[in-house]
């Protein structure tokens, strides 16, 4: 069953995949995220694309009167680096559970490279790496044995495990903490590892929880280096995060979900162009006047939003508007005139922001 | 790094095995984990469980058995006290082994070190979790009862060639109190819960018949003790320390035969709803 959708694979060079996946992205915003429309055409398990490798449909998860996943139907294709960008609580690590199989559903239809993760957990996770939101390195072991051992758990052979683990340590930047103890790495080093370990199966799938949470920045950077390179020899990335920096970087094609439930899916660029203006200005009053401030703004960029510290002016250009401003006799105290990102994407679709 | 075109790779082939949806036959990936971790661990609580029963060994056998004096034995025959005492001793020694490592090993590893969540992402299901500890704790019950029948030969306390039989008599009990032992802590949330188990275990290794003949009980005081696990080890290591078999033999066995499978479907049940549910 695997063997067959090897075979599509091989037929396309990496490049072409690579367009195609751009292409599929770019257009994938189109795509309506409607539950009747997409039930009335549910008899067909993909759908959307044959190359699937992780397939959810009506995807639903409750807690008891909790729903934390409602719902969400998306595909990722072999090799796309995908991503589920949402504030916590948004259900994106129980997503990533349910996808390994570590959760099961409570409706909903799921596929991971034909398989249901339910009724074959231990087939499914053959095929995945998993990178955990929490460190879950065993402590009881040296760094290079976390790797080893780790690989038995997949039932490969030392013969294999010795040479991969070593190339595991030099991807990680950890060959000279080969003999150290977990308890000795810092957070980054624990994370890299964590990546290292999760790729010892040579996944064809890789989930990563919260990748670089709790980071200092110079972590991260390495951490998105290493991912990029994964992600250029072709492994499928399924990526949660709360950074939109971090989707940014890495992913091909997001779905931002809130309270459970998609709000929107395209790439990063695409969603920027649909929910948001190119450019934004930023502008403080001080916190008292911010809110009473805004009414003279009206008329200034496509549209305003008003937050707490700052108000946030959408606009083509925001030189322009800022000029605008100026026009009219107000001086605020900082303005800022920065790209819009997928936070304002967030913003736009909840009302809220992502980091709270 | 990811699967390359062509060639089937190890990693496609380890892919390739069949799979049950608890199962992978790869439990011995958890034992040689356990084996790697007890490398580093500290000798020191190993070889504390092994002393305990030795030390009861020599204070009660050597010290209190000249005043006793000789007692009945299984089969009514007359045997010296520290003879008397000591396949009880061994019986609580493989308890002991297998105890520790199924209950305050496993509820550090289920949650503290999350060891199991880390496990049960890989292609491991949760009954190659649970045979894979158990086998640890087995194996710990088997050091203690090889070593505590080397000082019960060393004491010359053991006097028919049927004593062989009591090293893998005292596995069958480790087995019984690992697999059940590791199903009750997977109940456990707090230290306080864990102690109940030492509350429960320290009056079955006093009154299971293991210093003194059950019959100085009322009868329903009898009937208690015999629903208990220890008591049928210390009665079937008994009558292997001297060779006397009765149909009694066969339920002691039996006892523990269905103490292991209710353990590993009570542990595996566990660790499937708690890991995946």
């Amino acid at each position: 069953m695997l063997g067959k959708r090897n075979g599509s694979e091989t037929l396309l060079p990496e490049n072409a995949w690579r367009l195609f996946h751009a292409f599929q992205g770019s257009t994938s915003v189109l795509k309506v995220h409607n539950e009747a429309i997409r039930s009335a055409s549910t008899s067909a398990r993909f759908p959307m694309n044959s190359s699937a490798v992780i397939s959810a449909e009506n995807l639903t998860k409750t807690y008891g009167d909790l729903v934390a996943v409602n719902a969400i139907s998306f595909e990722v294709t072999a090799g796309e680096s995908f991503g589920l960008l949402g504030p916590n609580g948004a259900g994106k690590s129980t997503t990533m559970k349910m996808i390994g199989g570590v959760t099961q559903r409570t409706s909903g239809r799921l596929s991971i490279l034909g398989l249901d993760p339910e009724s074959n957990g231990p087939e499914v996770r053959a095929h995945l790496g998993v990178v955990p939101q929490q460190d879950n390195l065993d402590e009881e072991l040296k760094v290079r044995d976390n790797l080893l051992v780790y690989g038995r758990y997949f039932g490969l052979p030392m013969s294999y495990l010795r040479p991969k683990a070593d190339e595991l340590l030099a991807f990680a930047q950890l060959t000279d903490k080969a003999t150290s103890r977990v308890d000795a790495l810092s957070g980054g080093m624990k994370r890299r590892l964590t990546i290292a370990r999760s790729l010892i199966n040579e996944p064809r799938i890789l989930l990563l929880d919260e990748p670089t949470t709790g980071l200092d920045p110079q972590a991260r950077h390495t951490l998105w280096d290493r991912l990029f390179r994964l992600k250029e020899q072709g492994v499928t990335l399924i990526l949660t995060t709360h950074y939109m920096d971090e989707a940014e970087q890495l992913c091909d094609r997001l779905i931002v979900v809130d309270k459970g439930r998609i709000m929107a899916e395209g790439t990063p660029a695409s969603l920027i162009r649909q929910y948001s203006t190119r450019e934004v200005l930023e502008l403080r009053f001080g916190s008292e006047r911010n809110s009473s401030i805004a009414s003279h703004l009206e008329g200034i960029g496509e549209r305003l939003e008003v937050l707490p510290d700052r108000v946030l002016v959408y606009s083509y250009d925001g030189e322009e508007s800022l000029e605008q401003v100026s026009a009219r006799g107000l001086r605020p105290l900082t303005s800022l005139v920065r790209r819009s990102t997928l936070e304002d994407v967030f913003l736009r679709l909840t009302g809220r922001s992502l980091v709270d | 790094m990811s699967a390359a075109a062509g060639a089937r790779s190890v990693t496609d082939r380890v892919r390739e095995r069949t799979f049950g949806p608890l199962y992978s036959r790869n439990s011995r990936a958890v034992v040689s984990r356990g084996l790697m971790a007890a490398r580093s661990s500290t000798w020191l609580v190993l070889v504390s469980g092994f002393f305990e029963p030795v030390l009861y060994l020599i204070s009660m056998g050597v010290g209190l058995g000249p005043i006793v004096g000789s007692v009945a034995g299984p089969g009514g025959q007359e045997i010296s006290y520290a003879a008397y005492i000591a396949p009880a001793l061994l019986a609580v020694s493989a308890m002991n082994g297998a105890i520790y490592d199924s209950t305050w090993n496993v509820f550090f590893k289920m949650n503290f070190a999350k060891l199991y969540q880390g496990m049960l992402y890989t292609s491991l299901g949760p009954l190659d979790v649970a045979m894979g500890e158990i086998f640890l704790a087995l194996l710990r019950g088997l050091l203690y009862a090889t070593g505590f029948t080397m000082v019960m030969a060393a004491m010359g306390l053991i006097t028919t060639a049927w004593a062989v039989l009591i090293i893998p008599a005292s596995v069958l009990i480790a087995f019984g109190f690992a697999s059940f032992g590791m199903g009750i802590t997977s109940f456990m949330k707090t230290f306080q819960q864990m102690d109940w188990i030492n509350f429960f275990l320290l009056p079955m290794f006093l009154f299971s018949a293991t210093f003194y003949p059950l019959s100085v009980y009322p009868q329903y005081i009898q009937w208690l003790v015999q629903v208990m696990p220890l008591w049928h080890g210390v009665e079937l290591l008994r009558q292997i320390s001297i060779g006397q078999f009765t149909p009694a033999t066969a339920i002691h066995v039996a006892y523990y035969l269905v103490m292991i499978v209710v353990g590993i479907v009570l542990t595996t049940s566990r660790l499937r709803a708690l890991f995946l549910k």
